[in-house]
């Protein structure tokens, strides 16, 4: 099993001021996958099977939070393979470059409360027919960290009904929205379910000495398993 | 030479300088200084930059410090290095930045984070965690709203940005801060021993790259007296002197510079703090060769107007300098290109002994780097014991004084309005707006004792760290409240089970030209310079923060100790509450219970300041420290909690609290309940033990003759009995019962209540 399973190549993007690459390239290892660099300035995917875009405030949030990371050399090629169905986890900062770049519709806005907020937020599991959420079930109940300025997801009612009828959103808030979003969206995909936006954190949730629990662990898991059976 | 200098007036006062140092430049230099050699000196022979009040006493850290291996680097440097073994070097210290935040708090406390990493990376360290000791006026004082808000938005601001997880700190509350808010940042970090920088300018040849953000108009404070004097008054209009930060530069920063020092390419580096490029040449020459050569006009600048003496003295942040030799100067620009950091080669190491400054050919500086950065005044402030401290200490709060509850009823009041009141309140307002998660190795992190975090993932190898201080103590008697802050900064790092092994501080006090607070600052010093000896700890650096007062009145002398201490696994750290899997578990009071009020909150929310500081015996706090570190080397104990402020029953409030499960408690009988609940008596800690350890833990306290006493059980179906069916409950003996959710609304309503208004 092992040997297979090191043979999913799950890449990791480094923007100028990404933070979180480390702790997703962390996840990606506990469950069981390669993590694999990727510089803002590659023009090569370096034959990774899926990509997370870590959290942060790539290119210091100037313009908007994740307005410049679209530009990225590495980013065009992320595109256009998401685009074919490859793979692609955005968290936080990630999840605010999706948005920018199209891949997701809506759009991530500062906090109605207006500051930063760190917490441990309980999660309802609404889909898990996406390639990053497969290992939940669906009313699954779970903890993990919370931690944004522009965290407020927005987008117009007619997406909002769309994203909804259409099993899209991936996750909402429990007990508190933490920061304004519309009808307590915490995470959608794309159609096809190749492509996720969550504004918590998972990887801050693999390790029981570290994190409030582990239910971080299956949204890298469901990747890893989806891929072992692809290839 | 600079050309000779005609005698004209300088405006030396308007600078900070004392007629008599303004002589001595002159003397140094055998002739008048260059107005950019005016304000070199006055930089760099501030209070701020050159300890000239604190020297004499800061001697003392050295003088005492205990016989250790585990020091790499000592006080000097930009920041202490200890070995905690497996090949590992942590580096930690605490700065203020207190006048820049009361004027302008987000940026004031963003630019004291900022500067506080810069510390560590110049040492070759990777940050891996901020904390940050917080003090303000009354809570509802209105400037304490005004200032508050910004500060904690600045901490969060910045250190968000940058990636560092905030995992502690403290928030206190006293009318003295008022007008005078403290804002300590501390930051540690780690590195390999081969990794260890110095700021030293080596190598005859060898280049002088600044190096990160350009050099603006911010931060230049009195210089642009001299700018606005010196030069035609149409010059640069005098600009904001507090800093302005960006943290989307360090954080590139912070990646270039660890990436061309694990490159082998850096001789050495220091970062531009306060005095900016006059204190990183000087400082780089003086520790070197002992000479430097300076293009200035080099200097990339956010603003072509700025006059040489502005260039040589902004604050501007984001900026490093490092030395480099010509043959990799090539690989270390790539590095900054690579990371979009701007880097300019401006001078050159020699060893003239002259640290020369050049300004589009012209010299404008020609000093011995010595005589500004390390050889600047030194004064023996006449300082005496106060008036007023004998009558301060003869002021007990005895049952006359305050009144004291006796009833179930009273001292469940009183428990209820401590865990309310500012001080003791839940600080969630706060520490939620840190990123406590990222780089995922925080271990332990507020409310608990102490931060711990992991440094190596593969064996577990961490550290934990605190800062404290009760202030009042210190009023009350400054010698023996700067050995009460270290204890309890010792004691929150041993309840975690790490070892305790090194100590920074930040000595904030008053105007040092007060002789009443020039006593309270000698004698804090020699207390904590005693008080490490004692414990075995030595001082690996720190900070001085003078003129904190408001006219006549100067804050309570606060001298901040932050204690660092190493774990072997943070897998086996006490983390500070039971857990939902405890019931049936002992609680345990280590340490003796007497009647000391002297300082404590309790006597504080009555309005009382008087009488004497708990008595402080470090030889307990030791054995403490011992027996808490073995107990968890060998899963002795469930968790462990240090009593301090609000006494035992807020320790036992915050650990169910935290747990989430209620207990049932009682209180000896040879003590009264009041005491034995409230007093703030030290050494002392609660430790949770399950039944099946109970005797091989008693027995090594016994054995050692530490007092430990059974007061309690960890119990989750005290609700029914007690009247509250469904709640959890802490049932304290035949006095009172309140359910955690009383506690709760009551611990986490007041700083929402106050702030968010």
């Amino acid at each position: 099993m092992s040997a297979r399973i090191d043979s999913v190549r799950i890449g990791v993007v480094t923007f100028p001021g990404s933070l979180d690459d480390r702790d997703a390239a962390r996840a990606i290892r506990i469950a069981g996958g390669e993590a694999v660099e990727l510089w803002h300035g590659d023009s090569d995917l370096k034959n990774v099977d899926a990509v997370v875009l870590p959290g942060g405030f790539s290119y210091g949030d100037y313009l908007r939070c994740g307005a410049i990371a679209k530009f990225a050399p590495v980013m065009s090629l992320i595109i256009e393979k998401a685009h074919q169905g490859l793979p692609v986890l955005g968290i936080c900062n990630g999840f605010q470059i999706l948005c920018e770049s199209h891949l997701l519709p809506g759009a991530l806005t500062r906090n109605d409360h207006r500051h930063f907020i760190c917490r441990d937020q309980k999660l309802r599991i609404e889909s898990t027919d996406t390639f990053w959420t497969s290992d939940f079930e669906v009313g699954q109940e779970i903890v993990i960290p919370l931690k944004n300025g522009e965290g407020g997801y927005v987008a117009d009612e007619k997406t909002l009904d769309q994203l909804f009828a259409e099993g899209r959103v991936i996750a909402t808030y429990q007990e508190v929205n933490p920061n304004g979003s519309y009808r307590d969206i915490a995470g959608i995909s794309n159609a096809r379910g190749n492509v996720v936006g969550l504004m918590p954190h998972p990887e801050h949730a693999v390790e029981a000495l570290t994190g409030p629990s582990l239910d971080g662990i299956p949204f890298f898991t469901s990747a890893v398993r989806a891929l072992v059976g692809a290839s | 030479m600079p050309s000779a200098q005609p005698d004209l007036e300088q405006p030396f006062a308007e600078l900070g300088l004392k007629p008599d140092e303004y002589e001595r430049i002159k003397e140094i230099l055998g002739r008048r200084p260059t107005s950019s050699e005016l304000a070199m000196y006055s930089v760099m022979w501030s209070e701020h930059c050159s300890y000239k009040s604190s020297k004499v006493h800061l001697r003392q850290f050295g003088e005492k410090a205990p016989k250790t291996d585990a020091l790499l680097v000592g006080i000097g440097e930009n920041a202490g290095v200890v070995d905690i073994g497996q090949g590992w070097a942590v580096t930690f210290k605490v700065e203020s930045h207190n006048h820049p935040s009361y004027v302008e708090p987000y940026q004031g406390a963003a630019t004291g984070v900022g500067g506080i990493v810069r510390d560590i990376i110049s040492m070759g360290a990777r940050p891996l965690a901020i904390m940050d000791p917080l003090r303000f006026g009354a809570a509802n004082a209105p400037d304490t709203h005004r200032v508050l808000p910004g500060v904690i938005a600045g901490v969060g601001g910045y250190g968000n940005c940058l990636g560092l997880p905030n995992i502690g700190g403290e928030l206190v509350f006293d009318e003295s801060y008022a007008g005078n808010p403290l804002v300590n940042a501390l930051c540690v970090g780690s590195m390999r021993h081969e990794d260890i920088h110095l700021a030293s300018a080596k190598g005859v040849g060898n280049l002088v790259v600044l190096y990160g953000a350009r050099t603006g108009g911010d931060g230049i404070g009195g210089v642009s007296v001299l700018a606005s004097e010196t030069f035609d008054a149409d010059g640069p209009a005098k600009r904001p002197s507090v800093q302005v930060g960006d943290p989307f530069m360090e954080k590139l920063l912070i990646e270039a510079t660890l990436e061309v020092l694990h490159a082998g390419l850096v001789e050495g580096i220091q970062d531009l703090g306060g005095a900016g490029i006059s204190c990183a040449t000087s400082e780089l020459a003086s520790n070197g060769e002992g000479g430097m050569h300076v293009w200035l006009d080099r200097v990339p600048l956010r603003d072509a107007s700025l006059s040489p003496e502005e260039i040589l003295m902004s604050e501007s942040q984001e900026r490093m300098c490092a030395i480099v030799t010509p043959g990799h100067i090539d690989a270390f620009m790539e590095i900054c290109a690579k990371w979009d950091v701007e880097a300019v080669v401006i001078g050159e190491v020699t060893d003239t002994g002259k640290l020369v400054v050049q300004w589009h050919g012209e010299e404008i500086v020609n000093v011995p780097p010595r005589t500004v950065a390390h050889e600047g005044p030194v004064y023996e402030r006449p300082y005496h014991r106060p008036s007023w401290q004998d009558a301060l200490q003869a002021n007990e709060p005895t049952a006359s004084v305050i009144p004291r509850p006796e009833s179930g009823e009273q001292l469940k009041e009183t428990l209820l309005q401590l865990i309310g009141s500012p001080n003791l309140a839940s600080k969630t307002w706060v520490t939620s707006q840190y990123d406590r998660y990222v780089l995922g190795n925080t271990v332990l992190a507020q409310p608990e004792d102490t931060g711990m975090i992991r440094i190596d993932e593969e064996t577990g190898l961490g550290v934990a760290i605190a800062t404290d201080c009760n202030a009042r103590f210190t009023k009350l008697d400054p010698y023996n409240g700067a050995k009460l802050a270290l204890a309890e900064s010792y004691r929150n790092v041993s309840v975690s089970g790490a070892i305790p092994l090194a100590v920074t501080n930040c000595l904030n006090f008053g105007s040092p030209e007060d002789p009443e607070v020039m006593w309270q600052f000698a004698e804090a010093t020699r207390g904590l310079a005693d008080g490490c000896l004692e414990l075995g700890v030595p001082v690996t650096g720190g900070n001085v923060s003078f003129y904190n007062q408001t006219g006549e009145t100067a804050i309570l002398p606060t001298p901040v100790v932050g204690v660092l201490g190493v774990i072997d696994d943070v897998e086996r750290r006490t983390p500070m509450a039971w857990n939902k899997d405890s019931d049936g578990e002992l609680i345990y009071v280590l340490g003796d219970t007497s009647d000391e009020f002297g300082g404590s909150e309790w006597a504080h929310i009555h309005g009382h300041l008087g009488g004497m500081p708990p008595k402080v015996d470090l030889q307990r706090e030791k054995l403490l420290s011992e027996i808490l570190v073995a107990a968890s080397r060998d899963g002795m104990i469930t968790a462990a909690h240090d009593i301090s402020d609000g006494g035992f029953a807020i320790a036992i409030a915050e650990m169910a609290m935290r747990a989430g499960t209620g207990a049932r408690l009682w209180i000896p009988d040879n003590i009264e309940p009041f005491i034995f609940l409230y007093a703030e008596s030290t050494g002392r800690a609660v430790v949770v033990i399950p039944r099946s350890e109970e005797l091989r833990f008693t027995e090594m306290c016994a054995a050692r003759g530490l007092p430990a006493e059974r007061v309690g059980v960890v119990d989750s179906g005290l609700g029914v009995d007690s009247g509250f069916p469904g709640e959890q409950v802490i049932v304290m003996g035949d006095y009172f019962t309140l359910t955690l959710e009383q506690l709760r609304e009551t611990h986490e309503a007041t700083l929402p209540a106050i702030f968010n208004s």
